[in-house]
Order: structure tokens, then C-alpha cells, then sequence
């Protein structure tokens, strides 16, 4: 099979597990504890590096634009611009990579450990589908959890904005806060949480199919590992293109 | 089979239930044993363009272990995998119990699994669970009470000696543990075929006799039809030879086959490149002439 064949099948694959996933949900056996404990390890997990990730990059955006602002004398409006670079874009974008980097390389690999140790084969000779008992759980988890993630790196990137305006440049808090409430709109946050949750469900089909589909033992676990992150990545980017085009129609944002 | 907990007590120390002892001597009705356990027709199976299974055909009879013999790469593991339905046949047709599953898809043969037990080549135990959750596995799914989950967990671990070893997690036991602990997973939910993937690949030969009496005393006391696949010779030589009896005091032993007028119920299929080149008994294989069966006896 050559790049583009390979490419498309999997895709196909990776589109009917998902699909097989969501199916699923709709009869029992359900796992409730599994997506719980999910939720647990995805959201709760991530939650340090997405706090850091959202503060410093806040933080850093007002650093690199105040002083541009400040040149055309709209040093008041870096609120405004911190915020909207965020919700609409770096915080879904970077939560996405970060929880990738984090929680995708481990759901390939744990799912990846057990296919090759014939896990899977065993909870499927015991009767259990492992699409219901492992991806939907994983799958489920990560659609509430990234966009909640989402907010808490906006939130923090915001007030890493503020902090990072107020002490190094001297612009009042009020100011800042101000052109934060003036910038954003509704239809921001809506597209805000939008993204995180077809992100999700790349991450989670991308990394338990690369999983599931492991072959070669350890080295095997390795490999489809590197690719579930690095899939999910690059999708991610690409998918954000797209969606932030299509956001623009439904939500009637400006484009151009 | 007679482990169910209305049909059968199993105690330490290697004892059976009155009952299972009086399934070896007691006269059984045989009308449900024209029936095979499981039954391949003509089944052939590709990998792209490596031809792994070639037109096969036999059958595993009611309460027998039919032993698969071959070197790696033969397609023996696949077989199991094909009664299972893991894998699907290219051609040809699989019988479970009677039953039809060629076509079966994923839910209907989640139906099928349940009165197939698989004991994996590693144990493939769940990592994350202890022991017990492991062998609680099945019930758990079939969301069956706690009060009930425990005394059949305990049981079956009982029967394969490994009690207490209960709250233990995977990575504290030892191979052979691992495959005891399988063993008994495999047969908690009561099942009348138990597939056998190689248990006794890379243990100590203790250790491996005691797997082999393990399927032994299934074979001969729970009237449990098996496929055995291995490539270890001395297996064959335990599951040919030996049966598994109770005695008067309610042990378990298990005398040579010829101690008593008595015949094992065991037979043994031998595969090479997907084909299978000898089906019979131990004693017909041990004169075969084929050079690779006896390159295969003698080991070199």
C-alpha cells in the first residue's frame, strides 16, 4: 500500500471505530466508572500543564504586542487582543497539542501494551467489546474534559495577560480588564469550545486506533505511539484551518 | 462440564466434588455427544498473499483434547483464533457446539465466546486488575452481585492452587502463576470448550506438568472438550498417557494409561504450512514415517 492508500484506509478505520464507539453508547453494557476514571486521568492530569501553558502564553502575547500597541498609542487595547488570540485560537490550539502530547501518547501506548500482550484478544475471547470498554471510555472523557481544559487556558492566559501588562508595562488593571469585556464576544466563546470538541475526538480516534492496531511487540508500542502523536498533531492543525473558516459562516464573523 | 456451583464443589489440596467423581465412572446419556464441540470444513485463510490455513477439516468430539502439534508459523494459533472468531476464514466453514459462526459478526459472537474459555500463551492478564479482578472478569461484565462473583473466584482459584495469591497484581506473580491465574479465568464462566495457546511455552517442566494435570483433570473429571496447541513434547507424552481419576478418599490422581483398562480421551492432529499431516493417536504418530514428524519426535 502506498502513502495515499494507506492514508485513506485508515482514515475509513478510524472512522468506523469512532463510529462503533458513539454507537455503542446507546446500549449497554456502559462503563460509567471507566469514563469517570478517564475523565480523572485526562482532565485532572492535564490540568498542571495546561494552567502553565495558558499563563505563560498569555503572558507572553502582551510581552511581544504591548509594545507595538503602544508605538500607535493602543497600548489599552492588548486585553482586547490577548483575549481574542486566545479563545479563538491559541487556547483551543495549544490545549489540543498539549493534551496530545500527554494524554494521546499514553492512550496509544497503554492500548498499544495490551494489544500487543494479547490483552485485547482476552477481553474480547471473555466477551467484552473492547471498542465499548476501552475507546468509548477514552473517547467520551476527552470530548468534556478538553473543552473544559480549553476555558481554564483562556481564563489563565488572560489573567497571565494582565499580570504581564500591569507589572512589566504599567497599564492598569482596570484598562486591561475593560478591553478584555469589550473584545469578546458570545460568538468567540462559542467557537472557543467548539474547536476543543472535534479536537477530542481526533485525539481519541487518532491515538486508540494507532493503538489498537499496534503489531510488533515493544517496538511495535513505540512506533504507534510517535504516530498517534504526531497524526493527531498535524490533524489537529489542519482541522483547526478548516474550522476556524467554517466557524466564521456559522457563527457570521467577520471574513475579510 | 461439571463446574458450576450447582453441579460441582471443587476443594483444596487438588479434590473434586462427589459428583465430578462420579461423572468418570457413571454411565452418561450420548445423544447431545454426536454433536462435535467444534468442527472445521475446508477452512482456508490468507494473510495478503501467505496462504496460513489450506483447506482444513477435522473435528474436536464431545469431552476429547485434541492436541495441535507443529512448528511456529504452522497456522496452530490461528486455529484458535478461528473458533473464537478473532479472525475470519477467506473459505470454508467453523462449528461451535453445532452451531454455525462463519458469518457471525462481533455481537453475535460475544454469545458464542461465552461458552468458550481461552487460556493465552503469556496468561494475557489484565495489568491493571489484581488477581482477583482478573478472574472476576467475566462475571463483572455479566454484572452478576459481588456475593456471588466471590465464592466462584475463590473456587476456581482453589482449583488451580492459587488461592492465595487472590489480592496480588500481575507483575507479582510468577509465569507459571500467570498461566494458573489465566486457567482460571478462562473457566469461570462455566464453559464447555477451553482453548489452550501454547501454556506451557518457556515454563519449567514442574510447572508445565502442573498445567498439563490442570487440563487433564478438565478433560476427565469436567467432561470439558479442549484443543491443546503446543509444540512441546512432553505434553503430549502427559496428555496421552495419563488420565485423571478420584480416588476413594476424594484426591485427585492421575494414573498411566494400561494401570487400568482405560483409554485417554486425547488425540493429536499435527500441522505443517497450513495443512495438517497426521491426524490419530499418540501411538500412530510415534510410527508415522514422514521425516518431518519424526525430525519433529526426535527433536533434531
Amino acid at each position: 500500500m502506498n502513502f495515499v492508500t494507506r492514508s485513506i484506509f485508515e482514515l475509513q478505520e478510524t472512522t468506523l471505530m469512532t463510529a462503533r464507539a458513539v454507537a455503542g453508547l446507546f446500549r449497554g453494557p456502559r462503563y460509567i466508572s471507566e469514563t469517570i476514571t478517564q475523565m480523572d486521568v485526562i482532565g485532572v492530569g492535564s490540568l498542571t500543564i495546561i494552567l502553565l501553558t495558558g499563563f505563560f502564553t498569555g503572558g507572553v502575547m502582551t510581552l511581544q504586542t504591548f509594545p507595538t500597541l503602544a508605538f500607535y498609542g493602543q497600548g489599552a487595547q492588548t486585553g482586547k487582543l490577548v483575549a481574542i488570540s486566545l479563545i479563538r485560537e491559541l487556547g483551543p490550539v495549544l490545549c489540543a497539542l498539549m493534551v496530545c502530547g500527554r494524554v494521546g501518547s499514553a492512550i496509544a501506548a497503554e492500548l498499544g501494551s495490551m494489544t500487543a500482550s494479547q490483552q485485547i484478544d482476552a477481553m474480547r475471547a471473555l466477551g467484552t467489546d473492547p471498542i465499548k470498554k476501552l475507546v468509548a471510555p477514552r473517547l467520551i472523557a476527552l470530548i468534556v474534559t478538553l473543552p473544559l481544559l480549553t476555558v481554564v487556558a483562556d481564563v489563565v492566559g488572560i489573567g497571565g495577560g494582565g499580570i504581564a501588562a500591569t507589572s512589566l508595562y504599567g497599564l492598569s488593571i482596570n484598562a486591561f480588564v475593560t478591553s478584555v469585556r469589550d473584545g469578546i464576544t458570545a460568538d468567540d466563546i462559542i467557537g472557543g469550545v467548539i474547536k476543543p470538541v472535534c479536537f477530542a475526538v481526533i485525539i481519541a480516534s487518532v491515538a486508540c486506533y494507532k493503538g489498537l492496531t499496534t503489531e510488533g511487540g515493544t517496538v511495535g508500542v513505540g512506533r504507534s505511539t510517535t504516530r498517534a502523536v504526531v497524526t493527531a498533531s498535524i490533524v489537529v492543525i489542519i482541522a483547526d484551518f478548516f474550522l476556524a473558516r467554517a466557524l466564521q459562516y456559522l457563527l457570521g464573523m467577520p471574513t475579510n | 462440564m461439571s463446574i458450576s456451583p450447582t453441579q460441582s464443589e471443587l476443594y483444596p489440596s487438588g479434590q473434586v466434588s462427589r459428583n465430578a467423581a462420579g461423572s468418570t465412572f457413571a454411565e452418561v446419556d450420548d445423544s447431545h455427544r454426536i454433536i462435535p464441540a467444534i468442527e472445521f470444513r475446508d477452512v482456508v485463510l490468507a494473510f495478503d498473499e501467505r496462504v496460513v490455513l489450506n483447506k482444513l477439516s477435522f473435528k474436536v468430539l464431545k469431552g476429547e483434547t485434541k492436541i495441535i502439534l507443529g512448528g511456529s508459523g504452522g497456522g496452530k494459533s490461528t486455529i484458535i483464533k478461528l473458533v473464537l472468531g478473532l479472525l475470519k476464514p477467506d473459505e470454508g466453514r467453523i462449528l461451535v457446539d453445532g452451531e454455525d459462526i462463519t458469518d457471525y459478526n462481533e455481537v453475535q459472537m460475544m454469545t458464542v465466546r461465552k461458552k468458550i474459555g481461552m487460556v493465552f500463551q503469556e496468561g494475557a492478564l489484565f495489568d491493571s486488575l489484581s488477581v482477583y479482578d482478573n478472574v472476576a472478569y467475566r462475571l463483572h461484565e455479566q454484572g452478576r452481585p459481588e456475593d456471588e462473583v466471590e465464592p466462584e473466584v475463590r473456587r476456581m482459584l482453589r482449583f488451580v492452587n492459587l488461592e492465595d495469591a487472590i489480592d496480588k497484581m500481575p507483575a507479582e506473580l510468577s509465569g507459571g502463576m500467570r498461566r494458573r491465574v489465566g486457567i482460571a479465568r478462562a473457566l469461570i464462566g462455566d464453559p464447555k470448550i477451553v482453548l489452550f495457546d501454547e501454556p506451557t511455552a518457556g515454563l519449567d517442566p514442574p510447572t508445565a506438568r502442573t498445567i498439563c494435570e490442570l487440563a487433564m483433570k478438565l478433560r476427565d473429571l469436567e467432561d470439558v472438550s479442549s484443543i491443546f496447541v503446543t509444540h512441546e513434547m512432553n505434553n503430549l507424552e502427559y496428555l496421552c498417557s495419563e488420565y485423571a481419576v478420584v480416588n476413594e478418599e476424594g484426591q485427585v490422581v492421575f494414573e498411566r494409561e494400561g494401570e487400568r483398562l482405560c483409554l485417554t480421551n486425547s488425540k493429536v492432529m499435527m500441522m505443517k504450512d497450513g495443512k495438517i499431516i497426521f491426524s490419530g493417536t499418540d501411538e500412530t504418530l510415534r510410527k508415522a514415517e514422514d521425516p518431518y514428524i519424526q525430525r519433529f519426535l526426535r527433536g533434531h
